[in-house]
């Protein structure tokens, strides 16, 4: 198991070091620190091996958080813990930087003694540490036998994500759909290869230990009321539904029901949580299309046709829309006109940056470039690199369309009605590309 | 509140100020104090000086303070075990107290202090927290149980602990039985036999109910704690994998990888024409992909294990390539593993695709990854046959490029795909030509060589080409030079009559110049053959070489099955048995997949499970065009027995050389030993005697009987080295030898102790030759007691050098389970001849000349009764070479030269008398060899 855990700043300075095993000395925080932070090379391997003694790392801006063992770990899980450490830090203190880990000392070693222990990660979910482990560190004195016990039952019990005795005036829920999507397409429009990657992200301020159940548009769903006859046509909700390809959950939600039954029922975490991620490549909505045109004018001279076309509802707006179009590295010189938003060419980057704000559905634009050239004894011709594109728009690319989100509390006076519910869905452009 | 001023405090005297502050009547200003104490200890200032003062702050309500001074505890209680007793009382009291929390943070901390003295009084406490009311306690006290066995085992055994930790796995709170299950599996792996875990249906069952409830730590405490269960039929193989298969779904990529494992490892025992064994293929892949997705940490523990799943159970993502594309914010490590994928994947289906990606990369930045691309073109060549004509015109086309290390690297593939697809694409040699002058690396100007050999007829100017490669032979690597060796001779072989000055030139440069003696064995075996029989040199030479095998780089597959058992952790990262990397007992354990399933093996259907691995291994030929391993399939041993017999039509000179030369290569097999044995064997036995201390010299004329001895060399009986009772029971004798070439060092080390030992290891302190262990100590087998095992380790002379008192003494320090011990011993200088020690007369003649007087030593051998001539075989043999012999009034002179590792000539005059023989032993410039040499020396002729 993990035998010890330091925190470093950029220069390689120990802020935290708490060891947990024997084997470990105090020479392996130099070791990590010679080999890994002042190497000279750039990292080529998150785990490295110095002496026998295993080091893992990540790091988060210029803070490095490194895991030590010397023994056969599950590398998965120590990884997955260091990512879960830096999130309960962040919970606790905001950014994790050098001033706030030093700030936080007694207690970021007050959560290490709590979250490991002699190496096993134990309970590390924010909502149950905050119960007693707070940075005024009294509190324990003036608890009841009631609220101890209360604590510990949350902190190694089912549901050790929420602490019981949440109450909100107003009960209110907010579902993000957020998703990104990816293209690569041939100069000829077609898909080379096109995913979606999407989180529901819930932001639940909901009294007592409510029990919760999702439904979306997912077929194998759909198809299997459409044979229990529902009174939807199945040819329509056919259309509706969409094929995920794979789908993980945040801890709270009870697995074994949805590999049975494909039901998503939890009790959610107080606040803000990723409740599911998923993939899809099936159907996907392209928001839009990008249709290059090169000419070679001699061999100074290119002439670059870009036409882009949005392709949703005519009533949404896409936002932030970004076209980058890459030039050759012997460029001398470009000509941009374009007849909405602003372009710009950026020989640091050697590309045309193309910039427009606002864009309904069902419409075209279209920018045109003459780019002059150097003459070079270069042979090597130019790679021509993808025109990449970035954007943001009002609808869920893979089609998911979140069917309901029912609330139940038994033990408090409020239904499913009460529960003031928000959905949002946002896609993004993730690696989005059309080769030229 | 802002604690970052606890880090900056450097003043001088701080340590009093804080014994002041600690010892404060003021709660604020003691807990502040303790506050600057941990800072200082972080940033590694020794604070153990405020210990009691420290500890008197112990016994306090606050709870926050509390665990300040527990963390301190914990850190120096070691270093101060007298005084950690003052802490005592106040864990007693406060694993009594009211609050749980407070109980478990007692317990908690009490296990971490490593006092003996201390663990005595947390048995009871312990054993009270283990039976809790509250699960948090419980679940404390169950990790406690393995930190104490970590002390001391056999008090956890004798405290009836593990019992009590077992009965814990049937706790009704989820993270109790968790945690317990991850106590006793760490406690199981120090005892390899026990049947600790005690799995059995009843106990399975329940971990599987508290998979379903656990933290997401907890759950993969139990999923890896499951994978070492072994079901004893294939339903309740299904069974288990039934509730498993849930998991793939969950956030956590560690849960995922550990589900992955028990599914890959049950799904052995179903049979393959199961509906359900299918279904989970299909399931297997998705969450994989998913994996994809996570942070880049993760995602290269995850394509290191998905780089194994692959190999085990190709099936399941292969319609996944795409996913493998490298994305252009990749970091490095994860682009290089999806490129391995890839190749792994690759097949006719996708190959267009495979390749289109492989030469975009090959345009990259990061030279590393640029070279696996180009390498990973010529892989698929050689995977998929279809693709080879479009892989050998990528490749055609980034060797235009120019770029250096794109060619170099080109250039090496292509040389493989030559050796799969023979005579196919000869066309683009002329290509590779031009590029000749540009490669600066060895593999790829022995790959070129080895081109230019084995398609010499079909290059006008072959002869050329090699010959300016010959120029500078001395100065190349060893790969390049074997291959330019071969090469010439293919080349001689087919184009016998404009070649022969060339071949000559190469085979002597070879076999006289070099000190190599894989090259010096390679240049007399075709030596040998050429002047023997030149129509069996051919056969030989340029027979058919098998074909590479499609699949390189896979892993062994006892090594991949082990691996598999062992996915989400290290070992499968690294691609190693944890028993590579982790020390002492534990993982030295080889897990197993369990047995196949019995039915539907041979009803196989073929499209399931045709390529996995295990079932029908590919022969693996290392695709490094080795044609040393071609030749080593000859027969030797018919032309050691005959006479070389000179063809005329060959017209060599030098032929005397081969007579020379191929006693030394006869010395290398056992047979021949008779060349040098017959003369020494009338030797009287009492000879044997001399004194054997430091290496007697004596004993080299032993040897007579020749036996066993697979060179001519002397070596010294085994002495003890170190005595078993300075060294915990291990007691190592030794002594020196040179075989082959080799300097080896033969140990016996016998266990005289009650306890097993392991891990072994030895190191060498700086030496006057720089001698250093050119290997691991290979003690495979735990050595138990009264055991006694023979090891040879060769040495390397390229270690760090520093002069040693006397010369030949070295330093050597071995270390075992139980700890390091260190002797010295000296070695004989006859080690250090080496085999080329022969110098050239001319040379000899004014070196001796120019010796100056004081360089000059004489020794005296006595009771020695050869004569000249059995002495100089004796002592060639040792590689103490006779350049000349002179007879002056009935003396005879022996003139004889030695060449040590580092360079350095010692030249010595012998003469000898009959009956009372005389040496006069001279050397040059370094008048401390001289001695040295001298001592050693009179044991070795005597």
């Amino acid at each position: 198991m993990i035998g010890g855990l330091f925190i470093y700043n950029h220069k390689g300075e120990v802020l935290i070091s708490r060891v947990y095993r024997d084997d470990i000395g105090r020479n392996a925080v130099d070791a990590f620190r010679v080999n890994v932070i002042h190497a000279r090379q750039q990292v080529r391997s998150p785990v490295t091996n110095i002496a026998r003694t295993s080091f893992f790392h990540v790091k988060r801006s210029n803070i490095w958080l490194a895991a030590v063992t010397k023994q056969n770990v599950n590398a998965a899980m120590v990884f997955e813990f260091l990512y879960k450490m830096c999130d309960v830090m962040t919970a606790y203190f905001g950014k994790i930087s050098e001033e706030n880990i030093k700030n936080n000392f007694v207690l970021i070693y007050e959560l290490l003694d709590e979250i490991l222990d002699f190496g096993y990660p134990q309970n590390s979910e924010t909502g149950a540490l905050k119960t007693f482990i707070t940075q005024q560190g009294i509190k324990g004195q003036h608890q009841t036998k009631e609220e101890q016990s209360q604590i510990t039952s949350q902190v190694t019990g089912q549901i050790g994500w929420r602490r019981e005795g949440i109450k909100y005036r107003r009960n209110e829920l907010f579902l993000d759909v957020l998703e990104s999507v990816n293209l690569l397409m041939s100069p000829q429009g077609q898909v080379l290869s096109a995913h979606v990657s999407g989180r529901v992200v819930m932001k639940s301020y909901l009294s007592g230990m409510p029990e919760c159940k999702f439904g979306m548009n997912d077929k194998i769903v759909i198809d299997k009321q459409g044979k229990g006859g529902t009174t939807d046509e199945p040819g329509k909700s056919g259309k509706q539904s969409i094929a995920i390809d794979d789908c993980t959950f945040h801890q709270c939600v009870r697995l074994s029901k949805f590999d049975s039954e494909r039901s998503i029922s939890f009790i959610p975490p107080d606040g803000e949580y990723e409740l599911m991620r998923y993939r899809t490549t099936k159907d996907i909505i392209l928001p839009f299309r990008v249709i290059p045109l090169v000419r070679e004018v001699g061999r100074t001279k290119l002439e670059v046709k870009v036409v882009i076309k949005s392709n949703f509802k005519p009533s949404l707006l896409a936002q932030k829309i970004e076209v980058r179009i890459p030039t050759p590295l012997n460029t001398s010189g470009v000509q941009v006109i374009c007849m909405k938003g602003k372009a710009k060419y950026k020989a640091s980057e050697n590309a045309i940056v193309w910039k427009i704000k606002r864009m309904a559905g069902m419409k075209e634009s279209q920018i045109s470039a003459e780019i002059e050239l150097l003459p070079t004894n270069d042979k090597k011709k130019w790679a021509r690199p993808p025109i990449s594109m970035k954007f943001q728009v009002p609808f869920a690319p893979s089609g998911l369309k979140v069917r309901y989100l029912k609330v139940f509390e038994s033990k408090l006076n409020y239904s499913d009605h009460d529960v003031i519910k928000w959905v949002r869905y946002i896609g993004r452009s993730g690696i989005y590309e059309t080769r030229c | 509140m802002t604690d970052s001023k606890y880090f900056t405090t450097t003043k001088k005297g701080e340590i009093f100020e804080l014994k002041a502050e600690l010892n404060s009547d003021k709660k604020e200003k003691k807990k502040e104090a303790v506050k600057k104490v941990i800072a200082s200890m972080t940033v590694g200032k020794d604070v153990s000086a405020l210990f009691p003062d420290v500890v008197n702050c112990m016994q306090t309500d606050n709870l926050e303070l509390k665990k300040l001074v527990y963390l301190y505890l914990m850190n120096y209680a070691k270093s101060q075990p007298d005084m950690a007793i003052m802490a005592v009382n106040t864990f007693v009291k406060d694993c009594e107290d009211l609050n749980p929390l407070i109980r478990a943070l007692a317990v908690r901390t009490m296990g971490c202090i490593r006092v003996d003295k201390i663990t005595e009084y947390l048995c009871e406490p312990l054993r009270k927290c283990l039976k809790d009311e509250d699960p948090y306690v419980r679940k404390t006290a169950a990790v406690c149980v393995a930190k104490l066995h970590d002390i001391n085992a056999q008090l956890v055994e004798d405290q009836g602990f593990l019992d009590t930790l077992k009965d814990l796995i049937s706790d009704s709170n989820p993270m109790v039985v968790a945690n317990a299950v991850a106590a006793l599996s760490e406690i199981a792996e120090s005892h390899p036999n026990s049947n600790l875990l005690d799995l059995n249906p009843q106990t399975i069952n329940k971990l599987l109910t508290a998979l379903n409830e656990c933290t997401e730590w907890g759950q993969i405490f139990i999923l890896d704690c499951l994978a070492s269960y072994l079901p004893r039929d294939d339903r309740e193989s299904q069974s288990i994998c039934e509730r498993v298969t849930p998991r793939l779904s969950h956030a956590n990529s560690a849960v995922v990888l550990s589900a992955v494992k028990v599914l890959m490892k049950f799904m052995e025992m179903l049979p393959k024409d199961l509906d359900y064994y299918g279904t989970l293929l299909k399931k297997l892949a998705p969450p994989l992909v998913t994996l994809l997705s996570a942070e880049p940490e993760l995602q290269y523990v995850a394509l290191r294990n998905i780089n194994l799943i692959v190999q085990k159970r190709p099936e399941i993502l292969k319609h996944e390539m795409k996913v493998f594309f490298v994305k252009y914010n990749d970091p490095i490590y994860v682009k290089l593993e999806k490129l391995d994928i890839m190749i792994r994947l690759a097949s006719q289906a996708n190959i267009a695709q495979v390749l289109a990606e492989l030469k975009e990369y090959a345009t990259e930045v990061d030279v590393d990854f640029v070279r696996k691309a180009v390498r990973a073109i010529g892989r698929c060549a050689i995977k998929v046959e279809q693709s080879a004509e479009r892989c050998v015109s990528t490749l055609l086309d980034l060797i235009q490029t120019k770029v250096n290390y794109v060619v170099q690297e080109a250039i090496v593939v292509i040389k493989d795909i030559f050796r799969k697809y023979p005579n196919k694409y000869e066309s683009v040699i002329a290509t590779l030509c031009e590029n000749l002058d540009s490669l600066d690396e060895p593999e790829a100007r022995a790959a070129m060589i080895w081109i230019v050999g084995e398609y010499a007829e079909r290059i006008d100017n072959a002869d050329e080409l090699l010959e300016s490669f010959l120029e500078g032979f001395h100065d190349e690597s060893t790969q390049v030079q074997l291959q330019l060796l071969t090469a010439i001779v293919k080349l001689f072989l087919k184009k016998p009559t404009e070649t022969q000055e060339l071949v000559q030139q190469v085979l002597s440069l070879a076999t006289q110049d070099s000190d190599n003696p894989d090259l010096r064995d390679r240049g007399y075996i075709y030596w040998r053959l050429l002047s023997t029989d030149p129509v069996a040199a051919k056969e030989v030479v340029l027979a058919e070489k098998p074909l590479i095998s499609e699949e390189t780089d896979l892993i062994e597959p006892t090594l991949l099955e082990e691996l598999i058992c062992h996915i989400g952790t290290l070992a499968s990262v690294y691609h190693k048995p944890p028993s590579a990397f982790v020390e002492g007992s534990r993982g030295v354990q080889h897990k197993r997949l369990p047995p196949r399933a019995g039915s539907g093996e041979s009803t196989e259907s073929p499209d399931v499970g045709q390529s996995g691995p295990s079932e029908a291994p590919p022969a693996v030929i290392p695709s490094q065009g080795d044609l040393l391993g071609d030749l080593l399939n000859l027969d030797l041993a018919p032309p050691t027995a005959t006479v070389p017999s000179v063809q005329p039509s060959m017209q060599m000179g030098a032929m005397d050389l081969l007579g020379g030369g191929l006693d030394s290569l006869v010395c290398s097999s056992p047979a021949m030993g008779a060349g040098l044995g017959a003369a020494p064997a009338a030797m009287p036995a009492s000879l044997g005697s001399a004194p054997a201390v430091g290496g007697g010299l004596g004993d080299l004329f032993d040897l007579g009987g020749g036996v066993g001895m697979p060179t001519g060399s002397y070596v010294a009986p085994k002495t003890v080295w170190l005595l078993a009772m300075k060294a915990k029971g291990l007691e190592i004798s030794g002594t020196f030898a040179r075989r082959g070439g080799i300097i080896q060092m033969d140990l016996s080390l016998t266990n005289k102790a009650m306890s097993v030992m392991t891990d072994f290891a030895i190191q060498f302190n700086r030496n006057s030759f720089g001698l250093a262990p050119a290997g691991p100590l290979q003690v495979l087998t735990p050595l138990s007691p009264n055991q006694t095992i023979d090891v040879s380790l060769p040495l390397s002379t390229s270690g760090p050098v520093m002069k040693m008192e006397p010369l030949n003494n070295l330093q050597v320090a071995v270390k075992n389970n139980i700890d390091v011990f260190y002797f010295s011993c000296q070695y004989p200088l006859s080690l250090l001849f080496v085999e080329d020690g022969k110098m050239d007369r001319q040379v000899f003649l004014a070196t001796w000349k120019d010796i100056p007087n004081d360089n000059e030593a004489q020794f005296q051998i006595k009771d020695i009764h050869l004569n000249s001539d059995v002495a100089s075989n004796k002592l060639q043999g040792s590689n103490i070479f006779t350049i000349a012999k002179r007879t002056v009034e009935g003396q005879d002179m022996l003139y004889q030269s030695v060449k040590l590792t580092n360079g350095i000539w010692v030249l010595a005059e012998m003469r000898i008398q009959t009956g009372n023989p005389n040496y006069t032993w001279m050397c040059w410039r370094r008048p401390h060899v001289r001695e040295c040499v001298s001592q050693n020396d009179s044991p070795v002729i005597s």
